[in-house]
C-alpha cells in the first residue's frame, strides 16, 4: 500500500507564547518545534499499517521554509521511507491556499492512502485534510479514532459529542487522524541513522491567493487565581460557601 | 443588506443546540448589515420537517428541509453537496456552520466544493467593508488571532457556546429540497452511529464538569468523581491524558490538548496536577475548583478555588455538602 502522509512543523505546545514586535504572529526566538502533535499520530498510523501489510511505502509531505526539512527527517527516522518539501515562504492562513498545493503534490501520486492529523495543533482550523480531498475527488472520513484497511476498503470510527459512528469507504481516499489510533513512536538512534540517507526531495510550492489573513495575535487576558481556601475536608463548608455567594454556581 | 445561510446541525432526528446557535449567529449577522433573510438548511430522515417551527423562532426567514430515509445517519459527502449546491443558489453574504464533530467534517468539504475561504471554529464575528472578521483561538488557546476574510460567501464554522441561541420567531416559508445526490451513491458510507450513555451529559454541553486525574489513585476511585458529578445533576465527567492513556476512563472523556477543549461555568479538578497539556482544555472555564494534596501544584495558580489535600477524603464530604446545598433550593 502506497501512503502519503502530510504533516506540519510547529509550536511546541508547552511553550510560554510571546507576540512578536509586529502584534501579527508569534515571537519564535527559542521555541522548539516537532511534528505538530495529530500529524504525529497520522505518521504512527501509516508505519502500522505498512508494517501490518508487510510491505508498502510511506512518503511524509510538508509545505514551509527549509526548516521543516528537519520535521521531515524526524518522520523518516520514525520510520517513513521518503520525504517531500513543498518550499514557501511561509504556510498561509487559507487552508483552503493550503490544500491546493498539497492535493497538486498528492495529483497523480499513485496513493491508496492519504493520512493527515485531525488538526495542525497550532493553526486549529481542521480544514485541510477534506478540503484536500474535496479537491481530488477522493473519499474522505475525518477525525479517525479507529482505522481498519482489508481488501482496498476502510472502516473508521469518528468520535462525536457523547457518540461516535463508523463509516466504510473505498480506495484511495484521505483519513485524517485523531487522538486514540497510536502514539508516535520515538525514533531509534538505528532510525535517525537510516533517515540521513533517506531521499528529500524539494519542490517549489505554486500558493495561490490567500483570502484569509491574519491582523491581529494576542495573548488571552491571564487567569488570576491561586486562593486556597483551605486543607482537608475542613476546608469544604468555606468551599460550599464560595460557590453559591461568590461564584454562584451552586 | 445581505442574506445569510444557517447549517442547522441534527443527530437521530433531533435537532443539536449547535445548530440553533448558527441560526442566532446568522440572525445577528444579518441584522448587524442592514437587516436580510436568514435562509436554513436542515438535512434528515423523515420528520425532521417537524422541526421548522423550532428553526424559525430562532429567526429563519426561510427554512429549506432535505428529507430521505437514506439521511437518517450523517452521510458527509450527500451533505456536504446538498450544502454546497443550496449556498450557491443563493446570494450569502457568510454562511454558518457548527464547529462540532459534525460541522468540522462537513464546513471545509462545502468550502472547497464551492472554491470560498473558510473561517473555523471562531468565538466572534463581524462584517466590516468587505470582509468578515473573525476571532479564533490557536495554539491549544494560548494565543488568540484576529482574522480578516473574503470572499463571498465567507463560511464560517461557530465554536459551540460562542454565540447563544437565542429566540426571534419569524414567520418562515418552508422549501422541501431534494438532496444534491442519490445517498444510495455515497462513497463513505455512515454503517452505525454508537449511542453514548444518552442520560450523561456532553462535556460540550455540561455547565459543570468534574474532572479526574492520577491523583485518584485507582479507577474504581472515578466512583468518587461520579457521585460528585451526579450531586450536581447538571455535571458531565472529564479526565486527564494521564488517566485516559492508562485505560482508566476513555479517550473521549479526556480534556486536554489533544483531547476536548471545554469552558464550562465550573470546572472541578479532582487529584490533577495541572499538566500544560491539560491546562489547555480547561483554563477558560468560568470558575475553576482544585483539590490536591500538594499545594505547589501548578493548577492551584489558576484555580479561582484551592483545597490542599487528599482527594479521597476531601470527595465525599464535598459530594455530601454539594447534595444539601442542592436539596435545600
Amino acid at each position: 500500500m502506497k501512503i502519503a502522509v502530510c504533516i506540519k512543523r510547529a509550536a511546541d505546545m508547552e511553550t510560554r507564547f510571546k507576540i512578536a514586535a509586529n502584534g501579527m504572529s508569534v515571537d519564535e526566538t527559542g521555541v522548539k518545534f516537532d511534528i505538530a502533535d495529530f500529524d504525529g499520530f497520522a505518521v504512527e498510523a501509516a508505519l502500522q499499517l505498512k508494517e501490518r501489510e508487510g510491505a508498502g511505502d510511506v512518503t511524509v509531505i510538508s509545505m514551509g521554509p527549509d526548516t521543516v526539512q528537519e520535521t521531515l527527517r524526524k518522520a523518516l527516522s520514525m520510520g517513513a521511507d521518503k520525504a517531500v518539501q513543498l518550499k514557501t515562504d511561509a504556510v498561509p492562513a487559507d487552508a483552503l491556499a493550503i490544500a491546493r498545493v498539497l492535493a497538486d503534490e498528492l495529483e497523480g501520486g499513485g496513493y491508496d492512502l492519504m493520512l493527515f492529523g485531525r488538526m495542525a495543533i497550532d493553526a486549529a482550523n481542521q480544514s485541510v485534510g477534506p478540503m484536500t480531498a474535496e479537491l481530488l475527488g477522493v473519499p474522505c472520513v475525518s477525525a479517525a479514532s479507529q482505522l481498519t484497511i482489508a481488501n482496498g476498503r476502510g472502516t473508521a470510527r469518528r468520535e462525536l459529542e457523547g457518540a461516535a459512528d463508523v463509516l466504510e469507504f473505498p480506495l484511495p481516499a484521505v483519513v485524517t487522524i485523531d487522538e486514540g489510533i497510536a502514539r508516535p513512536r520515538l525514533p531509534s538512534l538505528k532510525g535517525i541513522m537510516a533517515a540521513k540517507k533517506k531521499p528529500l526531495e524539494v519542490k517549489p510550492a505554486q500558493v495561490g491567493e490567500s483570502r484569509v489573513k491574519v491582523t491581529k495575535m494576542e495573548l488571552p487576558p491571564e487567569r488570576t487565581g491561586g486562593r486556597i481556601v483551605g486543607e482537608g475536608p475542613a476546608a469544604v463548608p468555606e468551599l460550599v460557601r464560595l460557590l453559591q455567594t461568590e461564584a454562584k454556581v451552586l | 443588506m445581505a442574506n445569510t445561510f444557517a447549517f442547522v446541525e441534527s443527530r437521530g432526528g433531533d435537532l443539536r443546540r449547535v445548530g440553533l446557535e448558527s441560526v442566532t449567529a446568522a440572525r445577528h449577522l444579518a441584522d448587524a448589515t442592514g437587516g436580510g433573510d436568514v435562509h436554513a438548511l436542515v438535512v434528515g430522515a423523515p420528520g425532521i420537517a417537524s422541526k421548522t417551527e423550532m428553526i424559525a423562532a430562532h429567526g429563519a426567514d426561510v427554512v429549506e428541509v432535505v428529507e430521505h430515509p437514506g439521511l437518517a445517519l450523517y452521510s458527509p459527502e450527500v451533505v456536504a453537496a446538498t450544502a454546497a449546491d443550496r449556498i450557491g443558489a443563493g446570494s450569502y453574504r457568510a454562511a454558518f456552520f457548527s464547529a462540532s464533530a459534525q460541522g468540522r467534517d462537513l464546513a471545509p468539504r462545502v468550502a472547497a466544493k464551492l472554491g470560498v475561504a473558510l473561517g473555523a471554529d471562531v468565538t466572534a464575528f463581524e462584517a466590516s467593508g468587505d470582509a468578515i472578521i473573525v476571532r479564533h483561538p490557536v495554539n491549544t488557546g494560548k494565543v488568540i488571532a484576529t482574522l480578516s476574510i473574503t470572499g463571498t460567501p465567507v463560511l464560517l464554522s461557530l465554536r459551540p457556546g460562542a454565540v447563544t441561541a437565542a429566540r426571534a420567531p419569524r414567520t418562515a416559508r418552508v422549501e422541501a429540497i431534494a438532496p444534491a445526490m442519490d445517498p444510495a451513491s455515497a462513497r463513505v458510507v455512515p454503517k452505525e452511529l454508537l449511542a453514548g450513555n444518552t442520560a450523561k451529559l456532553d462535556l460540550g454541553e455540561a455547565p459543570v464538569i468534574v474532572s479526574g486525574g492520577r491523583g485518584l489513585r485507582a479507577p474504581e476511585n472515578f466512583k468518587l468523581v461520579e457521585d460528585l458529578a451526579s450531586a450536581f445533576g447538571n455535571a458531565a465527567v472529564g479526565a486527564t491524558r494521564a488517566v485516559t492513556d492508562d485505560g482508566w476512563r476513555p479517550h473521549t472523556d479526556q480534556i486536554g490538548q489533544t483531547g476536548r477543549l471545554v469552558s464550562p461555568d465550573l470546572y472541578v479538578a479532582c487529584g490533577i496536577s495541572g499538566a500544560i497539556q491539560h491546562l489547555a482544555g480547561m483554563r477558560t472555564s468560568k470558575t475553576i475548583v482544585a483539590i490536591n494534596k500538594d499545594r505547589e501544584a501548578p493548577i492551584f495558580k489558576i484555580a479561582d478555588y484551592g483545597v490542599v489535600g487528599d482527594v479521597l477524603e476531601v470527595l465525599p464530604v464535598l459530594t455530601d455538602a454539594v447534595r444539601k446545598a442542592k436539596h435545600s433550593h
